[in-house]
């Protein structure tokens, strides 16, 4: 029972951690990024239309990251290297997303609203069957390849922002370009790499929307994903082990809210949950801060 | 940062632009797809203003343009608001509950169903508003999750509590006929939420044309530091600024129950995305509160001009939508190619 939850939050929570994962490297570059919801989306229609043309699910994840990270490239272009507003930028992507996604359903496939094809088939999932019912290991195993790059994401990025020379000289750009510049590091060039980078990390998790635990694309399916992504960018301050930590807690309360459905709650309260406990999460944040403030003056 | 001070002159071609890389790039999207984009443009360009194409276009204009407005006010003071759906369903809602239930007589009822979502709409961005002034919290975002909580809310609200179970649609009651909104004035075409929306919007121009109000607000979207320097209670601004956009989004929503669809259902406010339209016209207008209209009337042709192609040839009218996403985009990448020459 606490296996299968646990289990379950962990699978939730994978989509926004990687989404999260590209806010946070953006967001350390100095490039605001609210296109995640958008540029998910990208990734998790392309993942199911490979899967329907090819029907191997590498394929579906490959091409998921490499399109996302071409439909990134306006943010990168315009956004970092030639000074758009990179607000402005990110909402005509996510509504690009979301027009170009829909039409393309109904042109491509002539399906409105949900693709289910026999071709799609969910990533496979690493289980040992000796091990399943052992707490908290057997939750741990038994999740797709995307579950676990999405851990090692945490800790790759972890020593590159804070141990090595190029994730130093990341965190300067983003904090004071023009001291960066000054040292020599080309701060564009920086920025773009890491959106389009940040692109290929938003179609992981689109793939992983798509077909980690269902193998179908739904339109507008990511439902405000990106935007917890964002939120736990902040909650986390753009810092690998904080975001991973803000995740959890979102995963757990979209799981809960999955089990009080299946109790009888409501499906709109539940609904709610996720969103709810982010905002709360964001203010129980704030109040912290403002002590802080009030002590230290 | 988005209420970018250009002469009219190279606005106007900044505009155009766009709109032109958009339908090019449009067109490679419809060409890709196997489809004719000459003939997909010019359906959609015939639906918008032949047969009934030019009455639909301007009943669709009602909610846009307000939408557009809400928008550009909080862009011009520097607030991007992307929780006018949220603003929108609590002031449907609030307008349906009076309109439904307050025990008075009926042309009066109308008049507090308006009076309700103007409040409940703005009290509900002045919330996030003040989580921006006190605690940090981005009114982007404060605004955006507030949204999605009141998606949740008024649908279960819908569902069970204010539900009409003589029907199987998701709904409450009718309103009486009393508390709705004439479609027709004098049997012109011309209907009170078409009168009500006209009247905000010249308000709205006039007062940023040569309110003081209007002034300040574009001075603080300008440069907040200066405008704080010269005199303005940011703080004050902020929250009447959110409060004005909510209250605007909130009373399209009564708009559209009271003249429309006289009651509330389930999703039926949001359907057809009024609020990112609105924005991207705004967007597309850099705020400009006489330009906001203009754009957002061409935006409303456009998707009437979409569906009309869809019934003609088929193909899904959601393309409009990516047309407009792509005019935005063009936009944003256009300050730059000009300031290269």
């Amino acid at each position: 029972m606490l296996n299968m939850l646990l289990s379950q939050v962990l699978d939730l929570m994978t989509p926004v951690l990687l989404a999260a994962m590209a806010g946070a490297l953006c967001e350390r570059a100095g490039v605001f990024n609210i296109a995640l919801e958008g540029k998910m989306l990208v990734g998790a229609f392309v993942a199911v239309a490979t899967s329907v043309a090819f029907g191997s699910p590498v394929l579906a994840v490959l091409s998921a990251v490499l399109c996302t990270a071409i439909f990134a490239s306006p943010l990168a272009l315009g956004g970092a290297r030639l000074g758009g507003d990179p607000i402005v930028i990110g909402i005509g992507l996510n509504l690009l997303a979301s027009g170009l996604t829909t039409y393309l359903l109904g042109a491509i496939f002539g399906v409105t609203g949900t693709l289910v094809d026999p071709a799609v088939t969910a990533l496979p999932r690493f289980g040992v069957a000796a091990l399943a019912d052992v707490p908290v290991v057997g939750a741990i195993l038994g999740h797709n390849v995307l579950v676990y790059l999405s851990w090692l994401l945490v800790l790759v990025f972890n020593i590159y922002l804070f141990r090595t020379p190029w994730g130093l000289r990341l965190r300067g750009i983003g904090e004071v370009p023009s001291a960066a510049a000054a040292m020599g590091a080309n701060v564009s060039r920086y920025q773009t790499a890491i959106v389009v980078l940040a692109g290929g990390l938003c179609g992981l998790a689109g793939a992983q929307l798509a077909l980690g635990s269902v193998a179908l694309f739904a339109e507008n399916m990511t439902a405000g994903r990106g935007w917890i992504a964002v939120v736990a960018v902040m909650l986390g301050r753009a810092h690998p082990l904080g975001i991973a930590l803000a995740c959890l807690g979102f995963g757990l309360a979209d799981a809960v809210g999955l089990r009080l459905q299946g109790q009888g709650l409501p499906n709109q309260i539940t609904d709610i949950a996720p969103y709810a406990i982010t905002l709360l999460a964001m203010i129980g944040l704030g109040l912290r801060g403002m002590k802080k403030k009030m002590k230290s003056v | 940062m988005i209420a970018v001070a250009f002469d009219a002159k190279s606005r106007l071609a900044a505009i155009l632009f766009s709109i032109a890389a958009a339908v090019v790039l449009g067109g490679l999207v419809v060409g890709l797809t196997g489809a004719n984009p000459i003939s997909v443009y010019l359906e959609i360009a015939k639906g918008a203003v032949l047969g009934r194409g030019l009455d639909e276009t301007l009943a669709r204009s009602v909610p846009l343009v307000g939408m557009a407005l809400a928008a550009a006010i909080a862009l011009r003071a520097g607030l991007v608001n992307l929780g006018g759906d949220g603003q929108m369903l609590i002031g449907g809602l609030a307008a349906a509950l009076v309109a439904l239930y307050l025990p008075v007589p009926g042309a009066a009822r109308a008049v507090l169903a308006l009076a309700a979502a103007i409040c409940a709409g703005g009290l509900y961005a002045w919330l996030a508003a003040i989580l921006q002034l006190s605690l940090g919290i981005p009114f982007l975002i404060a605004s955006l999750l507030f949204s999605y909580i009141a998606r949740g809310l008024t649908s279960y609200l819908v569902r069970y509590p204010l539900r009409d179970p003589a029907t199987g649609m998701p709904e409450t009651y009718r309103v009486a006929s009393g508390a709705r909104l004439p479609a027709h004035i004098l049997d012109l075409p011309v209907s009170m939420a078409m009168v009500i929306m006209t009247l905000v919007a010249v308000v709205i121009v006039v007062n940023d044309r040569s309110g003081v109000n209007g002034f300040e607000w574009r001075m603080t979207g300008l440069n907040a530091r200066f405008a704080q320097y010269s005199g303005v209670d940011l703080s004050r601004q902020t929250q009447r600024v959110a409060f004005l956009s909510g209250a605007l989004a909130g009373l399209v929503g009564a708009l559209l129950i009271l003249g429309q669809q006289y009651r509330f259902t389930d999703g039926a406010l949001l359907a057809p995305g009024y609020t990112w339209s609105g924005l991207m016209a705004a967007v597309l207008a850099m705020a400009s509160p006489i330009a906001t209209i203009v754009t957002s009337v061409f935006f409303a042709a456009l998707q009437v001009g979409g569906f009309s192609m869809e019934r003609a040839l088929g193909l899904p009218a959601v393309l409009t939508w990516v047309l407009q996403a792509l005019i935005i985009l063009c936009l944003a990448a256009r300050p730059i190619l000009f300031r290269k020459r």
